[in-house]
Formats: structure tokens, sequence, C-alpha cells
């Protein structure tokens, strides 16, 4: 660990004090947990009818229903957003200037808006031409959540991916030229595979922020996971009130889990990858943090 | 075209939310990522837990499930009373500080070894350590990652929007009740967002230049 050298191996004197620091530090946690609880118990929070209600096979189903829910959301927006990515990172690279340009237009616009701003307009739109939609018409909350995602996690992706192409030597490409193979085929045989394989450990973390994001469905009333238990909730009545507070650490608890598999799924890749011998380096598994095209 | 002229006092106020949104939890964020970065390298373990547990909790939790417990939560087991803007101003706050914390932390690696040792071997502290050599000297490498962080604090003050709170997500939301055409919104309050991050990007790049000193 990095850290340790901001401090001394501790002597004696220092240990004694690290050990009152700790003890202090533990009480002071222990304080902050037993407080957070006695207010939850006071407030009756704790009783064991409130906590009750996840042995009930209706509450169970509907927050099944809505892990299930945000789920699919994330897989088809996840799926999508790569796809997209993939196209935007080939058509911001692309020798054709217009395509390059409309390329970094849609990407610097769609990742400057922020992502609720985009899904509430295509939600309304889509609401507004419901009719004439077919498919999109019957589930609009669900397509504009799905496109909204999609739009920018693409923008996102293609930064990410065009990263990694540009992180591929000169030289290999070149080689490639003078192997006479074809544009194209530079593309799709030596960058993209490159690219995708050296920054998957990335990608795979902003899939982790498209999870995190599904939850926006809330504020479209789309019934994912959020959403579901939200409205659960308010239907449900124990001692007098709404059981918000134990459905909420309920769901926290999922999203928290499901988060830190993916992220851990992204470690784990970005550490096969640093063992290999092969190829570019492996990106970290860190949230791409690119702002501007300048990089 | 319209819809901007002739709500330009909404407009005008959503923006001035958002940009004081921004600020005002900027400013939360920058405090407590910095104190729990302090936490995170210090050599007192339950306080490395803490930081460890506290960056883990509010980096995978969504935003709006934050913005769940400030609503439903916190009013009924801490603080009743309290304005929508406070809540906010604590969910968004307190989200964005996870991030700063890591990005504080990774700027303080990035500091030379020899930096710290120096410190140390003159006999101070590891909180003057920390104050008086590392920290100074991180903020050149955190500068580029914390711009990034107050532009997606930005757009994500988007959501307070959704919880009553008036900044320019809430703009689009009632004209678009009121049935004006989505797009001309759209593109407004788009426009608002660019105005504040483009603003915040140029802020920081100036900061990067005052800052960057060669080593």
């Amino acid at each position: 660990m990095s850290s340790s050298v901001l401090y001394d191996a501790p002597g004696p004197k220092a240990r004694v004090r690290n050990r009152i620091y700790t003890v202090l530090g533990s009480l002071a946690v222990l304080g902050l947990i037993a407080f957070t609880l006695y207010r939850m118990n006071v407030k009756g929070q704790l009783e064991p009818e409130v906590w009750n209600i996840f042995n009930n096979a209706g509450v169970r189903t509907s927050i099944r229903d809505g892990v299930v829910t945000t789920l699919k959301v994330f897989a088809v927006a996840g799926v999508l957003s790569l796809v997209l990515g993939l196209l935007l990172a080939v058509a911001r690279l692309s020798e054709h200037k217009t395509v390059r340009w409309a390329a970094t237009g849609f990407i610097e616009l769609f990742r400057a808006i922020p992502l609720l701003i985009t899904i509430y307009a295509l939600w309304f739109l889509f609401l507004t031409y419901k009719n004439g939609l077919g498919v999109v018409g019957d589930n609009t909350a669900f397509w504009a959540l799905v496109i909204g995602l999609t739009v920018y996690n693409g923008c996102v992706q293609a930064e990410v991916i065009r990263a990694g192409v540009n992180a591929v030597p000169r030289g290999q490409v070149e080689a490639a030229y003078a192997l006479g193979l074809r544009k194209s085929q530079v593309m799709t045989m030596l960058l993209l595979p490159q690219a995708v394989r050296s920054m998957l450990p990335t990608m795979i973390s902003q899939l982790v922020v498209t999870l995190k994001d599904t939850s926006l469905g809330y504020i479209i009333t789309y019934s994912e996971l959020l959403f579901a238990a939200r409205t659960m909730a308010s239907n449900i009545i124990v001692n007098g009130e709404n059981p918000i507070t134990a459905v909420v650490i309920v769901v926290g608890a999922i999203y928290v889990a499901l988060c830190l598999a993916l992220a851990g799924l992204a470690t784990w890749i970005e550490r096969r990858g640093r063992r290999a011998k092969t190829g570019i380096a492996v990106a970290a598994a860190t949230e791409p943090s690119v702002v501007d095209g300048t990089d | 075209m319209n819809v901007l002229l002739d709500h330009l006092a909404e407009f005008r106020e959503g923006f001035i939310g958002t940009v004081l949104l921004t600020l005002a939890s900027g400013l939360l964020a920058m405090v407590l990522g910095v104190i729990i970065a302090g936490f995170r390298v210090s050599p007192v373990p339950p306080l490395r837990f803490f930081g460890t547990a506290w960056v883990t909790l509010f980096r995978n939790t969504p935003l709006t499930l934050l913005f769940l417990v400030a609503w439903f939560v916190v009013p009924v087991i801490f603080m009743p009373g309290l304005s929508p803007w406070a809540k906010a101003l604590m969910a968004l706050g307190f989200y964005t500080s996870a991030f700063v914390c890591e990005a504080v932390r990774s700027g303080i690696s990035t500091v030379p070894l020899g930096q710290a040792e120096a410190a140390r071997s003159i006999g101070m502290t590891f909180f003057q350590t920390l104050r008086l050599i590392i920290l100074p000297q991180a903020t050149r490498t955190v500068l580029p990652p914390l711009s990034s962080i107050f532009i997606a604090l930005t757009k994500n003050s988007a959501i307070a929007g959704a919880f009553s709170v008036t900044e320019l997500f809430g703009v689009q939301k009632l004209l678009s009740d009121q049935g004006f055409a989505i797009a001309w919104i759209f593109l407004w309050v788009a426009l608002g967002y660019l105005v504040i991050t483009f603003t915040i990007s140029g802020l920081f790049r100036l900061l990067e230049r005052r800052m960057g000193v060669a080593r």
C-alpha cells in the first residue's frame, strides 16, 4: 500500500498513541452505528413486524420482478451502448471529414447533457407520438430509458474504445497496410480487437454506471427495482406507516451487491490481462474520466 | 424559440438553481472527500475501515436511491423538516464525496515517495506531512479528475429537479407538462447545462495552467 510511507513504522510511543486513536476511532464508528440503530428503534423501524414484510410472498415477488426488470433494461442498454460505442468510435476515427465531425458532434453533445434530460425528453416525445411508433409506443418508458442510456453510455464507450485504438502502436498499422490489408480489415482485424481487449476493464466499469443509471427509470415512473419497491412500500402499512426505510435498505443492498459484482469482474479481467505478456497494456478498472476530446 | 423568451424568468431561476446547487454540493463534496481520503491513508485502522466503507457504499449506490433516502428515510429517522434544497445538497454532496475521495487518494499516491520520507525525517507528524507536503503537491494531479467529477455533479444535479428542487430539469418538466414543444425546451435546457459544464472545464484548465509547475 502506498500510504504506509506517510507514517513511520511506529515506535513504542506511537504504538500507544495509535492504539488510543484506534480505540477512539472504533468508538466513534460504533457510536455512529449505535446512534443510527437507536434512532431507527425510537422511530419503530426495527420492530419485527416491519421486517417481517420480507417473508411475504407478494413482497418478495415484487422485489424479484423489480430486479428482473432492472437487469432487463441493463442488458438491452448495455449491449446496445457497446454496439453504438463501437460504431461511434469507428466513425470518429474515420478518414472522411463529414463522418468524423458528425460523430464528434454527437458524442460531445450527448455526453455533456444530463442523462435524465435526454431520457425525459425521449419519454415525452414517445408519449406524444405514441400511436405512430409501433413497438416503442406500447412500452414508452422502457424504450425511453433504454435509448437514453444507450445514447449516453454509447458516447462514453466510444471515447474509451477510441483511446484503446489510439494506444495501438502506429507501426502495427503501417505493417498491416504494407501487407496489403484494407482499411476495414485493419480496423476489424487489428485495431478493434486490441482496443477492446485492453479497454475491457474500463468498459465494464462504465457498464456499472449504466446499471446504476437504470434507476433513473424511477423518475419516468418505469417500474424498475427502485420504482417497484417504492410503489410496493407505499401500498403496505405496518404499525400505521409505510415501511419505506426497510424497503430502501434492502433495495440499496441489492444495488450495491449487483454493482460490486460487476466491478469485481472488471478488476478480475484487469488483473488477468496484466499477467499476459502480449498486446498493449490493459487499462485500469476505473470509470473513464475523459472530459473533452483533448486526450 | 418563443419558449425561451416567454419563460425567461423560469429558465433564469432554473439556471441559477442548478449553479447554486452544484456549487454548494461541490463544496460539501470537496470537504468531505478530502477528509475521507485522509481517513483512508491514516495509520488508524477503524478510520481506514470507515473511509473504505463510505466510498464503497456511496460509489455503488444509484444517486436516485440516495435521493429517496434523503427524502423518505432521513426525515423519519434523523431530522424532520429539512428543506428539499438541503436534502438534495446532502444527497449530491455525499455521493460526489466518494468520487472526490478516490481522486484525492490516487493523487496522493502520485507524489514521489521521497517527499513523504523527507517530511518524516525532519520530524513531521502524519497530519503535518499530509497537510503541508503531500496534499499541496497532490493538487496538481487531482485537478483533471476533479474537473470531470464536477461536470458529472452538474449533470447529476438534474435529479434534484425531479424531486421538486428548482433547477433546469425542473423547468423542462414544468414546461413540457404545460404542453410546449419538447424539442425546443430540450435544446434550451441542454444549452444551459452546456454553459455550466464548459465554464467548469474552462476554469479547471485555467487552474491547471497556473498550477502546472515543472517538477
